[in-house]
């Protein structure tokens, strides 16, 4: 178990919660810790309970920590939500204008601070979470000047005086902790300072489709995606690039299908109401051999579901949704790091394989901040696949054959504005020269050949990642934002003598069931986790044959990201009923 | 100007249209125009939506791209901006655009796109054969609505113009010489251009026939009365003439189209430029998550 502390603020929506907690998260991240930074939320403005955490470490952490070491409380509600997750002992900072009560059975130490008082008198009642922060920097013996450079920098375009308000709210609040001699309550480990950056999934996905050279992308507003059209809306200018805010997600895939034809790479962000609209437009581009990126930032479902809150339930609908059997590619990051890889590396796989590209993400990667480190650029290079060249357009004598036959099923492509390269690309069955055909021969032919430019991946490199696998008796096998309990989990158990490793699956389909059959194959147990009730991903490995007595489920789908605790719990499980 | 000719843009398939469809005339007026202003064909994308004027492009020798039923127009938004130096014609029907693509229309319409809209429009679904379209009259009778259509028709010129259309047209599939000037018109548009074409369906629709148009039309390009640059002068024209009219109907001279107004969009095609993150971009960009 990595040492770990969690800091948690919690208040009404619309109060400035998430951007008091980006602010704690950030300057901690400067002073070299690592972060995890994650949140409670509801589907609508002002009102309502939220709460951010930091949970603050040497190392990285990508879990959220079971009990929190302080809450800073700007509602009754919050305590009375969150007070349990205190240890005996543990401060509760309560803005004293609340006259908080601790709830019954809550064992934490009340500390009562004048939150609102001390930022009235500062000047403004705005800055009443800054108070909060630099009391909090207190009781956690943090050096103060590391909060007032960053909260002059963050300000300084609001003028010097909404800069100085702030700086002296951290201030007030740090001396009153102080006074209370509560200064250094807790002690942090030593930092490890290093270039390190806190991002959400969604901002360094984003960050890969600018560096893979996608300049178009089009989408409708819907949580948790949204933040990948806001940022490339802000980047693509400088790129000469596009975002297009459409009427619906049906126009979203519709208009990157027509850039990809055309030869751009382009680009939609939805969750799952918006990508169940998607899948007739993903047919097409399946049909008619047109690259697509499609990210799908999952969240709970059917319908509206639980618009907030976690789930992994459109993996099926990912590989198998729309009409027809048409070729898809799904890869899910599970990190940071591995989104800004995929966000990249979709656009290498949509060109090379001529199909949709499906990203799966989920809410916690998406909107929960992470420390990044090592987030290299060089490790990746645009590949376009394969597109016709204009000296062979130039030789050709008849029309151009634009879904000819080949061994692995790709063709090459030619792109509008390419003399003789003109051809008919269609969701109609088509003949290799684009023309519509009915003729059964052709249609299975054509049908072959676009299943077949998919066979190579089940054998891709980096379609799984492996950890603390050596000579594991228990495997969990699991994809997207849970990797970071998983893997926590597995440090637990094997503190307790339990041999477990995981296996991250990154590319769902084609399954690669080659190296996951290599990489399973010493486990006595095979614990597959996900976020969802019928275990969409095991559905999968089941049809790749990857299924016998050794395996079993965890599934979760409460809404809250899977714990540590809870994998832990379920090997335990394991261990007790059936002896492993 | 490269010598273009009519047999540049014909293709080898043979037509699926039944003998008498508006639809030829449609084709044959594209192809000329296409033709005199000398436009090769690998500088044309059309997209095309289903139903039988969906077909277009599979009997035109340009780029073409057959998309899902009523999504011609965000596909075309597509191709133009990866391409902007295509020509970029959406074209359709009657039910794929103000059915089941409606919004899009909607919203084409108001983000001016560089898109040149042509639809067929022969108030009839034909190719399902024949149920009332969004055209169809009130009080049509067809199979899938025996007791007749109960249902007002969309009147599209007038749709367009409240949408805020910088360029409107309608032309009619036998009178050639005005479609054709009209789509000329039509491409030397910046922005968004929809030109819809009374197109009957001979096997469908015994309503809105060759004869019964014949009769009714207007035509507003003879009316010497008639300015195509009011939009209020052209709500009005179409409303009392329950857009039985043909010509130029609306025309806006300071359109600025969609592709020019967004902000730093690259003035050559994004395809083909070079898509390459300096690594001092990439630093800088990485440096405000610090």
């Amino acid at each position: 178990m990595p040492k770990s502390l969690a800091w948690m603020i919690g208040g009404d929506q619309g109060e400035g919660i998430d951007a008091t907690g980006d602010v704690f998260g950030r300057v901690l991240s400067r002073l070299g810790y690592c972060i995890y930074g994650y949140r409670h939320f509801s589907s609508r403005i002002k009102g309502g309970h939220t709460n951010f955490t930091v949970r603050i470490a040497a190392d990285r952490v990508l879990a959220p920590q079971a009990n929190v070491e302080v809450l800073v409380a700007l509602t009754q509600e919050t305590i009375d939500r969150n007070g349990h997750l205190l240890l005996s002992g543990a401060p509760l900072l309560a803005d004293s204008q609340l006259k908080p009560v601790l709830p019954d059975g809550c064992e934490a130490r009340l500390v009562e601070i004048p939150l609102t008082q001390i930022a009235r008198e500062v000047g403004a009642a705005v800055v009443r979470n800054m108070v909060a922060v630099g009391g909090s920097a207190a009781l956690f013996g943090l050096p103060l000047d590391a909060f007032e450079a960053y909260a002059r920098e963050k300000f300084e375009r609001k003028g010097e005086t909404v800069a100085l308000q702030n700086v002296e709210a951290l201030r007030r609040g740090h001396a009153f902790i102080e006074e209370l001699g509560l200064r250094g309550r807790f002690s942090l480990p030593a930092p490890r300072p290093r270039e390190r950056y806190l991002m959400t999934g969604n901002d360094s996905l984003a960050l890969g489709t600018l560096a893979a050279g996608c300049r178009i992308m089009a989408a409708y507003p819907i949580t948790p995606a949204t933040d990948i059209m806001e940022n490339l809306a802000g980047l693509f200018p400088r790129f000469g690039g596009a975002v297009c805010q459409m009427e619906d997600e049906l126009a979203a895939i519709t208009l990157v299908i027509g850039a990809n034809y055309a030869g751009a790479r382009a680009m939609t962000a939805t969750s799952g109401p918006g990508f169940s609209l998607m899948q007739e437009g993903i047919g097409l581009a399946s049909m008619a051999e047109i690259p697509a990126v499609v990210v799908d930032t999952q969240r709970v479902g059917p319908s509206t579901g639980m618009p907030t809150k976690n789930e992994q339930s459109d993996l099926l609908a990912a590989v198998f949704g729309g009409h027809g059997e048409g070729q898809r590619i799904v890869i899910a990051p599970g990190t940071a790091v591995q989104a800004f890889e995929d966000g990249f590396e979709a656009f290498n796989l949509a060109d090379r394989y001529q199909c949709p590209v499906i990203v799966l993400s989920d809410l916690a990667l998406a909107q929960w901040l992470q420390s990044v480190e090592n987030l290299p650029l060089g490790g990746h290079a645009i590949d376009r696949g394969a597109i016709v060249a204009q000296e062979e357009l130039d030789r050709l004598t008849g029309e151009f054959e634009r879904y000819r036959l080949t061994e692995d099923g790709i063709s090459p492509r030619a792109l509008p504005g390419m003399p003789k390269g003109q051809f008919l690309a269609t969701g109609v069955e088509h003949a290799s020269s684009g023309k519509v055909s009915e003729a059964p021969q052709n249609r299975i032919s054509q049908m072959e050949k676009r299943s077949r430019k998919l066979d190579a991946l089940r054998a891709r490199a980096g379609a799984i990642e492996t950890s603390r696998m050596d000579h594991a008796e228990v495997a969990i096998v699991c994809f997207g934002s849970i990797v970071g309990a998983v893997d926590e989990a597995v440090e637990l158990l094997r503190q307790e003598g339990v041999r477990a490793g995981r296996v991250q699956v990154r590319q769902l389909w084609p399954m690669p069931d080659i190296p996951l059959a290599t990489a399973l194959g010493g486990a006595a147990k095979v614990l597959v986790a996900e976020q969802n009730a019928t275990g969409e991903m095991r559905q999968l490995m089941r049809i790749a044959g990857l299924e016998d007595d050794r395996y079993r489920s965890l599934v979760h789908f409460d809404g809250t990201l899977l714990t540590p605790g809870r994998v832990v719990a379920a090997v335990q499980e394991l261990s007790v009923k059936e002896g492993v | 100007m490269e010598t273009v000719t009519l047999q540049d843009y014909k293709t080898s398939e043979k037509s699926w249209w039944c003998p008498g469809c508006g639809d030829f005339g449609v084709l044959a007026a594209l192809q000329k125009t296409l033709v005199k202003l000398g436009i090769p064909p690998h500088r044309v994308a059309i997209v095309a939506g289903i139903g039988c004027s969906g077909k277009m492009g599979n009997y035109i020798n340009s780029y073409n791209i057959h998309v899902v039923h009523g999504r011609t127009l965000p596909s075309a938004l597509g191709v133009k901006l990866a391409n902007r130096d295509l020509l970029v014609i959406a074209a359709g029907g009657d039910g794929d655009g103000f059915a089941i693509g409606m919004n899009h229309f909607v919203h084409a319409v108001r983000r001016n796109i560089g898109v040149k809209y042509i639809v067929m429009d022969n108030h009839i679904y034909g190719l399902t054969k024949g149920q009332n379209s969004p055209t169809s009259d009130h009080g049509q009778k067809v199979k899938a609505a025996p007791f007749g259509n109960v249902e007002s028709p969309v009147r599209p010129l007038s749709l367009a113009l409240t949408a805020g259309a910088t360029y409107v047209a309608q032309g009619f599939s036998s009178n050639q010489a005005q479609l054709a000037r009209l789509i000329e018109g039509a491409i030397a548009h910046p922005g968004f251009a929809f030109v819809n074409v009374l197109s009957p369906c001979v096997t469908y629709n015994k309503v809105n026939t060759y004869d019964f148009y014949k009769q009714m039309l207007h035509d507003l390009d003879e009316d010497p009365d008639y300015q195509p640059d009011s939009r209020g002068g052209a709500i009005a024209a179409v409303l009392e003439r329950e857009e039985l009219v043909t010509g130029l109907i609306y025309h806006d001279p300071g359109s600025v189209a969609y592709e020019d107004a967004l902000p730093g969009f690259a003035e050559q095609p994004l395809a083909g430029r070079d898509i390459t993150l300096g690594q001092e971009d990439f630093l800088e960009l990485l440096a405000s998550y610090r």
